[in-house]
């Protein structure tokens, strides 16, 4: 591959444009420096989130008694638990891999320059921040924090005293950030595409982000709805969800899953679209089967939206409805786990290097498993009815979403570092941080498998005695987890001051983004590159 | 005799957890086998495969024949579970932030559930106020308590013995401590029991049935 690090060249972080310093930063329209503003802002937002996790692990240590308190108040618990819920989803999972890694990468995996809309995209990041600040003061405003689980269910979230109506706009404003990320991805994979490079010749990244898209514009709407007519209710009592006006507690919960449930899928997609792009480039190989992953993620966001109901099994929606909504889940498990086959495959007979972001990988197809498969206890309608809204929901629900799109945020965080800041990091102290990751996150959760099947019920402030001895070691588990993330971050601010200087492709991957320099140019490519081959072909 | 729902829904979870181990065990040992076999060292030149049509069709299909099974064990155990028998007893449970109160026939009151051992209970249940679910986890079942409608779940238990009943529904400050008991006695002890009359207890919060019918 040839280099243009000797030629000089001004990368995006030297760029100064109109402004300087702070300001140049908040009012950038490149793509690059939006996603970085992304990053810091979620990296934070997951920090923040991850300590009230382990708050909340440290009150299990032992039962409450009914008078004293252990570490904190019921209160205080219900929120903190609601809190770690409505960041970590609505400020990490929803948007975190597009809103990072797709804005920073998805133009030059397409030989682009920026999005179609560069400012719209740095306006949806302002969106963003606005949702967060809502969120944050209606911590210290109102009846104080929200104290509805991040599920907000009527008829509780309309009689609850907490701050629930600025804490609900707050998420309503983020999701006018999640449409228009969308817009623009969708738009810039439409018109953007270099020359040569057709549907079929897209990088997998590219159509996870896609079908993302998708979802994203038809779904959200649906909660910005919901979420208002909760306001509405609470301030004006117009009789929409609340039973004593009249209202309906399950359409509420309809309305709900109807965008939630799909948003799993914005959760996941853009990550499996990652695994399929570091699997070829440490395989040295093409991706098994890449039409098959490519149209299946479409499949993923179409039958998504087809299964809502499965969250209400016990709600008392018809049987008839119950039966179709569980045997819809299980038709889309399977693209799911056909994808897990080919990632697979992909390695049979390949010549695989197996550096960090492989084994992020590794631990990926693993843990995503685990969660893929114990979902499957939670579809059947008999196991769902005796396991839901217990701690086997909790477990299931932290293997897909942070065993799968958190170890990908991160993992994907490790591949493209090189070419992000062009530095390179410690392996082995990556490696370590991993594997302490790994080690305590299945002593965390599945631990929380054992305990939802005895019957121990989420969102629970104190418990039954028996549950005591499998509670401290899932307590435990969450402090070698967190020493594991801990590590991993450390190390990667530590390559940012100290790291060597990182080569054009460190690792050998076949898509645009290798072909550039590291840090890239600021306007990505000196001359937009014609595309001949698949993404993932090697001469 | 009914099938026993303890036994499908244990029988149903055996199924899933059986067929998951096995996936997990067979994607995780031929990732680990391939990762050492196929390694850089010892394999420095990657072949050039990029599909193969017949793998994936066997792939999606044998999945699809193996989470059908899932699907009907689940269903079948369901049907049991919705299908409460003819003679069943039926008690009206109220939940309301932070207790539940059951309501008989006869319209004796109580804030634990007595029953008598072999025969079928249907409970109808009410919410006066938020969501709530009640969950017996010993007989593997629970239904949400939702206000303004009537759901409904039976059960039958088999032997004497107190069991817990929790909320499984987040419902506010003392969700974790809205435990009842469920206690299973011989048939005579519970008529006994059933049929001396009570001091009605005015700080129970029914609901009122006429409404909510
Ligand atoms: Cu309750």
């Amino acid at each position: 591959m040839n280099s243009q690090s000797d030629t000089k060249y001004i990368h995006y972080l030297q760029y100064r444009g109109k402004f300087k310093g702070i300001p140049g930063w908040l009012l950038t329209t490149d793509h690059k420096k939006i996603g970085l503003l992304y990053l810091i802002a979620m990296i934070t937002f997951f920090l923040v989130a991850m300590s009230l996790g382990f708050l909340m692990k440290l009150e299990m240590l032992k039962p409450s008694s009914t008078k004293g308190s252990t570490l904190m108040s019921a209160q205080t618990y219900n929120a903190v638990f609601t809190l770690h819920g409505v960041i970590m989803i609505f400020l990490f999972i929803i948007p975190g891999i597009p809103a990072v890694f797709g804005n920073f990468f998805l133009p030059i995996m397409l030989g682009a320059r920026d999005v179609s809309f560069p400012k719209i995209n740095l306006l949806s990041w302002y969106f963003y921040i606005a949702g967060a600040v809502i969120v944050l003061i209606s911590l210290h405003t109102g009846g104080g924090p929200i104290d509805t689980g991040w599920t907000f269910y009527v008829p509780y979230s309309i009689r609850t005293t907490a701050n629930v109506s600025l804490a609900v706009f707050g998420a309503f404003v983020l999701g006018f950030s999640s449409i228009l990320t969308a817009i623009n991805f969708i738009t810039t994979i439409h018109h953007l595409r270099a020359p040569g490079m057709k549907w079929f010749k897209m990088p997998l990244f590219a159509w996870g982000l896609y079908a993302t898209g998708w979802i994203q514009i038809l779904a959200t709407p649906v909660i910005g709805i919901t979420l208002l007519l909760v306001i509405l209710e609470r301030t004006l009592g117009v009789g929409i969800f609340d039973p004593a006006l009249g209202g309906d507690p399950l359409l509420y919960q309809h309305l709900f899953w109807i965008y939630s449930h799909p948003a799993v899928y914005i959760m996941i997609l853009p990550a499996m679209g990652l695994v399929s792009e570091i699997i070829p480039t440490f395989t040295k190989k093409n991706i098994f089967g890449y039409s098959a992953i490519a149209v299946s993620s479409l499949a993923i966001a179409f039958v998504g939206y087809l299964v809502w109901g499965h969250h209400m099994f016990t709600s008392g929606i018809s049987d008839t409805s119950r039966a179709i909504f569980s045997f819809l889940t299980f038709v889309v498990a399977i693209p799911s786990g056909v994808k897990v086959f080919n990632w697979v495959a992909t390695m049979y007979k390949a010549s695989i290097d197996p550096r960090t972001p492989f084994l992020f990988i590794m631990a990926f197809i693993v843990l995503f498993s685990i969660g893929g498969l114990t979902g499957l206890v939670l579809g059947a309608l008999d196991t769902n009815i005796h396991v839901t809204d217990t701690y086997f929901v909790v477990a299931h629900f932290h293997y897909v979403m942070f065993g799968g799109m958190g170890t990908l945020f991160f993992g994907g965080l490790y591949y493209w570092f090189p070419k992000m800041f062009g530095k390179l990091f410690n392996e082995k102290i990556a490696n370590t941080g991993l594997i302490l990751f790994v080690t305590g996150f299945n002593v965390l959760y599945f631990t929380m498998f054992i305990m939802g099947y005895q019957g121990m019920p989420r969102r629970y402030y104190t418990y039954l005695a028996e549950f005591q001895t499998l509670q401290v070691i899932s307590t435990i588990g969450s402090w070698i987890m967190i020493s594991g993330i801990l590590i991993l971050l450390g190390n990667l601010v530590y390559a940012l001051f100290r790291g060597r200087k990182a080569p054009d492709n460190p690792w050998g991957g076949t898509t645009l983004e290798w072909t550039i320099p590291s840090p890239p140019p600021v306007y990505n490519f000196e001359k937009i590159p014609v595309i001949t081959k698949g993404p993932y072909e090697r001469n | 005799m009914r099938p026993n729902i303890i036994e499908q829904v244990d029988t149903t979870f055996i199924i899933t957890i059986g067929i998951s181990f096995f996936l997990l065990i067979v994607i995780t040992i031929t990732m680990i086998v391939f990762v050492f076999r196929y390694n850089k060292k010892r394999n420095p030149v990657p072949s050039n495969i990029s599909g193969n049509t017949l793998l994936e069709i066997i792939w999606t299909v044998i999945p699809l024949i193996l989470v059908m099974i899932i699907f009907f064990s689940g269903y079948t155990g369901f049907k049991n579970m919705r299908d409460a028998p003819e003679n069943s007893m039926v008690v009206k449970v109220t939940g309301q932030m932070w207790k539940w109160t059951f309501e008989y026939a006869n319209k004796k009151i109580s804030d634990t559930l007595f029953v008598p051992v072999g025969q079928p209970i249907k409970l109808e249940i009410y919410s006066v106020d938020v969501n709530h679910s009640l969950y017996l986890p010993a007989f593997r079942v629970k239904e949400d308590a939702i206000p303004g409608r009537v759901n409904y779940l039976w059960f039958q238990p088999m032997y004497e013995g107190t069991f817990d009943i929790a909320c499984a529904e987040y419902c506010g400050l003392s969700h974790s401590l809205m435990y009842s008991k469920l206690v299973v006695l011989p048939e005579n002890e519970f008529y006994e029991w059933y049929n001396k009359s009570q001091p009605i207890d005015s700080t129970i919060n029914i609901r009122n049935t006429d409404t909510q019918k």
